[in-house]
């Protein structure tokens, strides 16, 4: 599966609080919550994120709550995929969740810069920085996670019988 | 094959004699449990996935605690929406007004979480049931719909690091500064898909409340989730709670550990940790003067009976500094009746406490004390990232009780020697 889109590029550590502040969680609707995105951050990124931007994070992306209105809320803004050097475990399990694979790459994080076109290549892993040419090759997708992005996410992969 | 007390326990839920870390498995869970933030979205995914009825309904637990008393109109919403589900599938443990309190307060107070269980959790800080000797995990609401109606959730064996705490404790330390320590060494993700596993002579002593406040902030060194093997102190605990059967599993002396941690607790001070992360700690004398607007205790991290207790011991007979706000959280109704009935909500009232009922209050930036522009905060809660508590540009330092009852007096961060 083929993505490609504009970089939104962040640093270490981004937390669920920053990503969508607790006082926004008086709902969970999906395009509600996108609005608010990054608010706290980056207070131009709800309004000037389009669908099939390319989220690129340093380490520990999405530490904290384990409130899934964080990817959802970034799933939402029409970011299509998230490369990060690392991922906070409970957001790593959200994001597959509900459809939103994400790709561990310290160089692929460490080279691609805010605002550059980026390609990538979910069965390979592959990212390629447009701008620079530069190919990275992120840490394979785990299986099962592969599938759950296949079917759309947990629901639809209980759904379809794979989970007994 | 030695195995450690997580592995124990993944291996017996999951059916298998023997588990190793990396291993996908797929357990049984003992207790499924969310709150009014996170099942609005899980029970959307109940609904979807479409089994009419939940695996088990004395095996969920919904927990009013976040945004009550109902915050404003669509947390009302979001409440009567749990509400509605735990009627309409008759769950057992359903809590909300006078019966609730805190999700990690009033779970083991009641006796409904026990050691050698599998519980897993639509909040973070589930992981503060390791304490009794569990395996207890934070997961996000869609799995938590998925276990609601299937029973099971699939999860790969996390590896161990054990953490020895050795020596004698000095005055004032206490539970909240070993884990504020720990993650100050281990960092934000030292412990990333790890279980941190609690031991040595310090944790043999320690009661219940510490335990749960260290096993509470195993998720802020990364871990899946932080464990301490049963012992007496625990059987005490939970044969006051409850009657029901329970095993206690115990790790091998042999088990293999990721990593082993040594630490040495005599010279180890009451900790602050510093904006804007748990992991930026230091010895409270190494603060230096920070004005301070706002005290708040309270939380699933230390609003159980025995931090009311210490603050009250540091607050009592004397007065909060002038322009300064202390909030104090009893963590379940019980713990505030006991509290009244101790004198502790007297001599807190006294000090000029405002004393809030039962909920997370301001932890996570809800409600009960939200912070202002530039406001600075010392919390007994367990985060202190940006906007944790309010506003972006304010500011929360984290500490145990002692030391926030304490510069609650002094208008800055202090200890109680400095009274």
């Amino acid at each position: 599966m083929e993505l490609q889109g504009k970089v939104w590029k962040f640093g270490d550590n981004i937390d669920t609080d920053l990503i969508i502040p607790a006082r926004y969680l008086n709902v969970s609707d999906g395009s509600e919550l996108a609005k608010h995105c990054f608010i706290d951050i980056r207070p131009d990124f709800a309004k000037d994120v389009s669908s099939g931007d390319i989220l690129v994070a340093g380490r520990n992306f999405g530490c904290g709550s384990s409130r899934e209105h964080a990817p959802l809320a970034i799933r939402e803004a029409g970011i299509s995929v998230i490369i990060a050097k690392s991922f906070a475990r409970i957001f790593y399990r959200n994001a597959f969740n509900i459809g939103l694979p994400l790709l561990e790459s310290e160089e692929a994080a460490e080279g691609i810069l805010e605002g550059e076109q980026v390609a990538v290549n979910l069965a390979s892993g592959e990212c390629k920085n447009i701008d620079s040419g530069k190919i990275y090759t992120a840490r394979p997708i785990p299986d099962f996670m592969r599938q759950l992005i296949k079917a759309g996410g947990l629901v639809d992969y209980i759904r379809r019988g794979e989970k007994k | 094959m030695p195995m450690t007390i997580t592995e124990k326990i993944l291996a017996l839920h999951a059916g298998v004699d023997e588990v190793s870390p990396g291993d996908l498995i797929e357990v049984k869970v003992d207790m499924a449990l969310a709150n009014d933030v996170t099942a609005p979205l899980a029970i959307e995914t109940f609904e979807k996935i479409g089994t009419k009825k939940v695996f088990d309904n004395e095996k969920i637990a919904l927990v009013a605690d976040h945004f009550v008393p109902n915050k404003d109109i669509p947390s009302a919403q979001q409440v009567k929406l749990m509400r509605n589900f735990a009627r309409q599938y008759e769950i057992k443990h359903y809590f909300e007004g006078g019966e609730s309190g805190i999700e990690h307060v009033i779970l083991p107070e009641k006796g409904i979480v026990l050691p050698g269980q599998v519980i897993i959790g639509a909040d973070s800080h589930t992981c503060t049931y390791g304490a009794l000797g569990a395996f207890s995990s934070g997961v996000g609401s869609t799995d938590l719909g998925a276990v609601m109606a299937t029973g099971e959730i699939w999860l790969k064996v996390p590896p161990t690091i054990r953490v020895e705490y050795n020596g004698s404790l000095p005055p004032n330390v206490v539970g909240k500064d070993l884990i504020l320590y720990t993650i100050g060494l281990l960092g934000v993700e030292g412990a990333l898909y790890c279980t941190l596993e609690f031991a040595g002579e310090v944790i043999e002593k320690l009661p219940m409340s510490q335990r749960f406040t260290m096993a509470n902030m195993a998720v802020e060194a990364g871990g899946k989730n932080g464990i301490i093997e049963p012992d007496e102190i625990t059987l005490a605990y939970v044969a006051e709670r409850s009657s029901s059967e329970f095993i206690t599993l115990k790790g091998d002396p042999d088990a293999k550990y990721e990593k082993i941690v040594n630490i040495v607790v005599d010279k180890i001070e009451p900790q602050i940790a510093f904006p804007h992360s748990p992991a930026n700690v230091r010895p409270v004398s190494e603060a230096g003067h920070i004005q301070l607007d706002q005290v708040f205790i309270g939380s699933c991290t230390n609003g159980r009976l025995e931090d009311l207790r210490d603050a009250a011991s540091i607050l009592k007979g004397r007065k909060v500094a002038r322009g300064l706000r202390l909030i104090v959280i009893p963590g379940s109704p019980w713990i505030y009746k006991k509290a009244i009935q101790a004198g502790i909500i007297e001599a807190l009232l006294d000090a000029g406490a405002v004393i809030g009922p039962p909920c997370c209050g301001p932890c996570l930036g809800g409600h009960m004390g939200v912070l202002a522009e530039g406001e600075k905060a010392l919390s007994t809660t367990n985060r202190n990232f940006i906007g944790r508590m309010g506003h972006p540009e304010s500011e929360v330092y984290l500490s145990n009780p002692l030391i926030a009852a304490a510069s609650a007096v002094l208008g800055r961060i202090g200890a109680p020697d400095e009274l």
